[in-house]
């Protein structure tokens, strides 16, 4: 017991450390860039979590989370150049907007498992593109520019330096890995663990299934749609093209799985490998079209599959248990 | 009016039997497998690459170039399948959806960086121009290309039925165990299977080839409406894949000239997912 309580204590402490670590990084490291970088891992961070929990967790493989990225980052941006609705507002109201066409289409794919469920996610994640590559009242295929403000926290938007957008999704990030903790260590972590071994046995043992999933898929879909306003916010344009793109819902899936999927840090430690590699290989290459950088990325995915299938989770905590 | 509707019948009829001829090699292999290849899009671009240069750097026509396309994609399917795929085959199921992925981004940067991303586009071949019939125009090329399909299909359909390996193939696909245990090699049947279904859409990339622009990313787009065929007809079934082909060709072309041309894949994929919703096992799953 007493060696129990010591490995928790120990664990928070080099929690705190790491937290504390990044918190001051932006304040040494002063380049935009590697910034940006950072950044980007969160950001790709919490969007693996939130895959994380219908896929890792729920055993739901979707291959469609730009779907709800990009409906996040649609809805607080109309929102926002409409109706001058604050994007914080927008944040939550990306969030219910995308939770609620996952439930549109989750209930009906309530039924569909492994290979299945990942085509229907694709196709949902198309049509979904296609509408908004064609509707004219969200900008089509040309998108959304928002409009310069004054640089402020309540509004979501800052000129002069990066550093608020690196708190602000640091800040993000941790919310949706205490959303994931909370659902891993709660009782329906247990159920969506069921789900993921079978959905008969689930049912016999009394989990409500169709529940059970579409709760997975609704709170993925907020957290997504969360980093999908936070993008927006950021970047201040966005179009079908780079927000709902099936690269990048493969990429998220592929964050989670070289992390781990199914623990609770997997998908941060993936976007901590994964992103700054790809970064930083096309600044390297210098990014001339010849494909050389995604050529890389094509051959990394197919080695990872084949060797580390499990995630390197795996991998640190054998290293973490040691140490400790 | 009437003329206009039976246009679109007819090019449905024809842009349908192309997706039958792309999904029956996807649906083989994953009937047999139980793997989602996403790869297959970027085998049906590098059949038409292979076609496109015979015909531009030795002068071979689209037509006679089938049989290469046929050999060379069967020999590059069985590669990827016994050095990649068998790899994966009992690792997590995650895995075995993640890896082909990665080939299929692979190969298509490859084509990217050795041809870079240009559209080109096959002069005219053998195969060219159209043919009026009564008031409907019918491209020769998409012609010749539903008339192979056709035929594919049936020697496919064939082999499965009455030849020892298609047999071997069937029963593999039905039970692997009960396969294994009756003395059929399941993982010679795998890669056979892999290299088929590979073969088969180097052949459908002859055929696209005489038509339809060759670039890089042309699999992207084949490749996922591929998969809803696949799904639609019922997972491993030829002639599933057969007939959904056809309804998906003629989905697009008359959501397309009753709605708005621009939604035409949506409304495939529309009708794709509410199949699976009504009946999850496709039209000729079981």
């Amino acid at each position: 017991m007493v060696t129990h309580i010591n490995f928790t204590i120990r664990r928070i402490i080099a929690g705190i450390a790491i937290l504390l670590l990044f918190i001051v990084f932006p304040l040494v490291v002063r380049q935009p860039f590697h910034v940006h970088v950072m950044i980007l891992v969160f950001m790709f961070g919490m969007l693996g979590v939130a895959w994380n929990i219908m896929g890792g967790y729920a055993g739901m493989f979707s291959f469609g989370q730009a779907a709800f990225f990009g409906i996040g980052a649609y809805t607080s941006s109309y929102l926002s150049i409409a109706y001058g609705v604050n994007p914080w507002i927008g944040l939550v109201a990306g969030g219910c907007a995308a939770s609620l066409v996952a439930a549109a289409i989750g209930y009906p794919c309530s039924n569909l498992r492994g290979h299945y469920f990942a085509i229907a996610s694709i196709a949902f994640a198309e049509i979904v593109r296609i509408v908004f590559n064609n509707w004219q009242m969200v900008g089509a295929a040309e998108g959304l520019s928002l409009p310069m403000q004054n640089e402020s926290f309540a509004n979501f938007l800052f000129n002069s330096s990066k550093l608020p957008y690196y708190y602000i999704m640091l800040a993000l990030l941790l919310v949706s890995l205490a959303v994931c903790y909370f659902i891993a260590t709660s009782k329906m972590g247990y159920y969506f663990r069921a789900i993921k071994e079978s959905h008969k046995i689930a049912e016999v043992l009394g989990v409500n299934v169709v529940l059970y999933r579409l709760m997975a898929i609704m709170i993925s879909a907020f957290l997504s749609a969360m980093a999908g306003t936070f993008y927006a916010q950021y970047i201040l344009y966005i179009d079908p093209g780079s927000v709902m793109l099936l690269a990048t819902s493969i990429q998220i899936v592929l964050i989670a799985m070289l992390g781990g999927a199914g623990s609770i840090m997997g998908p941060v430690i993936g976007a901590a490998i994964l992103i700054p590699a790809s970064e930083y290989t096309r600044v390297a290459l210098g990014y001339k079209g010849t494909g050389v950088d995604m050529l890389i990325y094509g051959l990394l995915i197919t080695l990872i599959s084949m060797y580390y299938p499990e995630g390197v989770w795996k991998l640190f905590s054998r290293i973490g248990r040691k140490l400790t | 009016m009437p003329d206009q509707l039976l246009q679109q019948l007819a090019d449905g009829l024809l842009i349908g039997l192309m997706y039958s001829l792309i999904a029956i090699g996807l649906t083989l292999i994953w009937g047999v497998m139980n793997i989602v290849n996403f790869a297959h899009g970027e085998f049906l671009m590098l059949g038409m690459f292979t076609s496109f240069w015979l015909f531009t750097l030795y002068g071979i026509d689209p037509i006679f170039s089938i049989p290469i396309c046929f050999v060379s994609m069967f020999i590059m399917g069985m590669l990827i399948y016994r050095f990649i795929v068998s790899k994966v085959m009992k690792g997590p199921i995650l895995a075995q959806l993640v890896v082909t992925f990665g080939v299929s981004i692979f190969i298509s940067n490859l084509a990217v960086y050795f041809w870079t991303p240009d559209f080109r586009l096959l002069p005219s071949t053998i195969l060219h121009g159209t043919w009026q019939i009564g008031g409907i125009a019918l491209s020769i090329p998409k012609v010749a290309a539903s008339v192979g399909s056709v035929i594919a299909s049936g020697c496919m359909f064939f082999f499965l039925q009455r030849t020892r390996t298609g047999k071997a193939i069937l029963a593999t696909e039905m039970d692997r165990e009960a396969a294994l245990l009756m003395g059929i090699n399941t993982e010679r049947i795998n890669s056979l299977s892999f290299g088929i279904g590979t073969a088969l859409v180097g052949v459908a990339g002859a055929f696209l080839s005489t038509y339809y622009y060759v670039y890089p990313q042309v699999g992207g787009l084949f490749g996922t409406i591929a998969f809803c065929v696949v799904a639609l007809g019922g997972f491993g079934s030829i002639e599933g894949a057969f007939i959904a082909g056809i309804l998906v060709g003629l989905a697009q072309t008359l959501g397309g000239f009753f709605f708005d041309p621009s939604y035409k894949y949506a409304i495939v994929f529309m009708i794709y997912l509410i199949t699976i919703w009504i009946k999850p096992q496709g039209l000729m799953g079981w």
